[in-house]
């Protein structure tokens, strides 16, 4: 390497002050959670599990972690078999319309959530579909579909549909060959659509807001409106328990995007 | 295929176009036609002073993002391929954890009785707490800390497609560092500069989550007014209307950006 000059110190120090900026908060959640004091103090005084045992002991934050796990695994059984069925059939048609529907897919993407969510407000009222389960459900699933479909359109591009053909060509139906030969060899993508997917439902808090009560709150929801009211230590181990679980379920997905290029 | 992919795009068609499309719907019709609720939007300071308000933090949030991703990416293409994994993947992480998480963490800061103000009045630097939190500044911090990410993947995708023998060919023909980065590297980024612009921009527009929770109350988003509309004041009218302009500003962001560059390298996609 050459000397080093003034520009590339510069370069290297404003990197690491924004890496710090980035970092930092996500990791000051940690020390809070441990800390044994009744209000925010740093450095914590001492450390105790009082807040992770306040949040298991308390049967209103149990519930809306059951409702957000429940929505989360019908979300991904749901979305996945209908993203990837999308995502085939995108790959493999030359229907110019195909491309139009391939846009739609994506839409919930581009379409600010704040504005999705009131409208969906507005047909589940009509429908009677407020404060349910499958309202919730439903509205993951719409958020979760453009993660399957551009992971598993990025694991199809690698794929050689010439394959496929082989198959067919030696007796085996459309329907059976797409399970025999392409669907193990994009598994990869497939399993990190839904990861992504699952992680996007866990998340969701701005439809749920809005169509979400009673009994079938989410975690998110609860989350929202005690962080309104008082900054409670509670949720720094709920929100250290949450980023544990989405660092684990994010390498897990590009363990296996890896794997699939 | 077309019955293959009928399903998703049915949950699409009933969760997104329709819900979006009743929105429209009920912003011109109420008991007949009606542009009342337009009119209102133009003629009451509150919902102008929103919109301004909405496009100046916006603006501020993708040029701070800009000025703190750029050399984030521009680092990150150019030193050695581990060295610019860790990076990334410091750019990533906190990516995935909950918005929530991250509202919750700057509050933790930037309170007054935040960590920042207790390391400041113990090292003595200020005697009064400051007001770091509940209005716009606490918004900004807090929303660029989001949507960076936003912007560094963008410009680091399309500064890696920048080939290397450009610069060299620059530096061979007598340029300095500082010109070849100026007049060869910084003019063949602006497409990634311009996608993560874009990117960062219209997802601010739409933001609620942190300004309801940072802003205090006194940094209201159009978000908040499509939200405040339906929730306390039932006008679901000029709820409906507020949320049709929003949606039409950032197509028509999308549109011109269209123009310039292919829509997939905004959304993150090529």
């Amino acid at each position: 390497m050459r000397t080093i000059s003034p520009a590339r110190i510069a370069l290297i120090v404003a990197c690491a002050l924004v890496l710090v900026y980035l970092i930092l908060p996500v990791l000051i959640i940690v020390p809070i959670s441990f800390s044994s004091a009744r209000f925010l103090t740093f450095p914590p005084p001492s450390l105790s599990l009082r807040w992770y045992q306040q949040y298991f002991s308390n049967s209103a934050w149990m519930q809306a972690t059951q409702v957000t796990l429940i929505v989360a695994a019908f979300t991904v059984a749901i979305a996945t078999p209908l993203g990837v069925a999308a995502a085939y059939a995108i790959s493999q048609s030359k229907l110019r319309v195909m491309r139009m529907i391939h846009m739609a897919l994506l839409l919930p993407l581009v379409v600010p959530i704040i504005i999705t969510a009131v409208g969906i407000f507005f047909v589940y009222a009509r429908v009677g579909l407020v404060a349910t389960l499958p309202g919730l459900v439903l509205a993951n699933v719409m958020l979760g579909l453009p993660y399957v479909v551009i992971s598993v359109l990025a694991g199809l591009q690698s794929f050689d549909p010439a394959q496929e053909m082989v198959a067919r060509s030696l007796g085996m139906n459309r329907f059976r060959s797409f399970f025999a030969v392409t669907l193990p060899q994009i598994k990869s993508s497939v399993v990190a659509g839904a990861i992504f997917a699952f992680i996007s439902a866990m998340d969701e808090t701005i439809i749920a807001l809005f169509i979400s009560g009673g009994q079938y709150q989410p975690l998110t929801k609860r989350m929202f409106t005690a962080l309104r009211d008082e900054i409670d230590p509670t949720i720094a181990a709920i929100s250290t328990l949450m980023t544990a679980a989405s660092f684990m379920l994010v390498l897990l997905a590009s363990a296996r995007q890896k794997r699939a290029a | 295929m077309l019955a293959l992919v009928s399903p998703a795009l049915l949950v699409i068609l009933l969760l997104i176009v329709l819900p979006v499309g009743w929105l429209a719907w009920q912003s011109i019709y109420h008991d007949g036609f009606t542009l009342e609720h337009y009119r209102r939007i133009l003629s009451e300071d509150i919902y102008w002073r929103s919109f301004a308000l909405t496009f100046e933090i916006s603006l501020l949030v993708t040029v701070l993002a800009l000025v703190l991703g750029y050399p984030v990416a521009y680092a990150a293409n150019a030193v050695p391929k581990a060295w610019s994994f860790v990076i990334l993947a410091l750019v990533v992480l906190p990516f995935w954890t909950s918005v929530l998480v991250r509202a919750y963490a700057w509050l933790a800061l930037l309170q007054r009785t935040g960590v920042i103000n207790q390391f400041l009045r113990y090292i003595d630097v200020i005697g009064e707490p400051l007001a770091l939190v509940h209005n716009t500044f606490g918004t900004v911090v807090a929303t660029v800390h989001i949507l960076l990410p936003f912007m560094v993947l963008p410009l680091y995708a399309t500064m890696q497609k920048i080939p290397n023998d450009l610069m060299q060919a620059g530096a061979s023909l007598g340029a300095g560092p500082a010109l070849t980065f100026f007049r060869v590297f910084l003019p063949l980024s602006l497409p990634g500069v311009l996608a993560g612009s874009t990117m960062v921009f219209v997802l601010c527009l739409g933001f609620y989550i942190t300004p309801e929770l940072l802003g205090g109350g006194r940094t209201v988003m159009v978000s908040m007014l499509v939200s405040r509309n339906v929730e306390l004041y039932n006008q679901f009218g000029a709820a409906s209307a507020v949320a049709v302009v929003l949606l039409l500003s950032v197509l028509l962001i999308f549109f011109v950006v269209s123009r310039f560059i292919s829509l997939d390298r905004v959304l993150g996609q090529k």
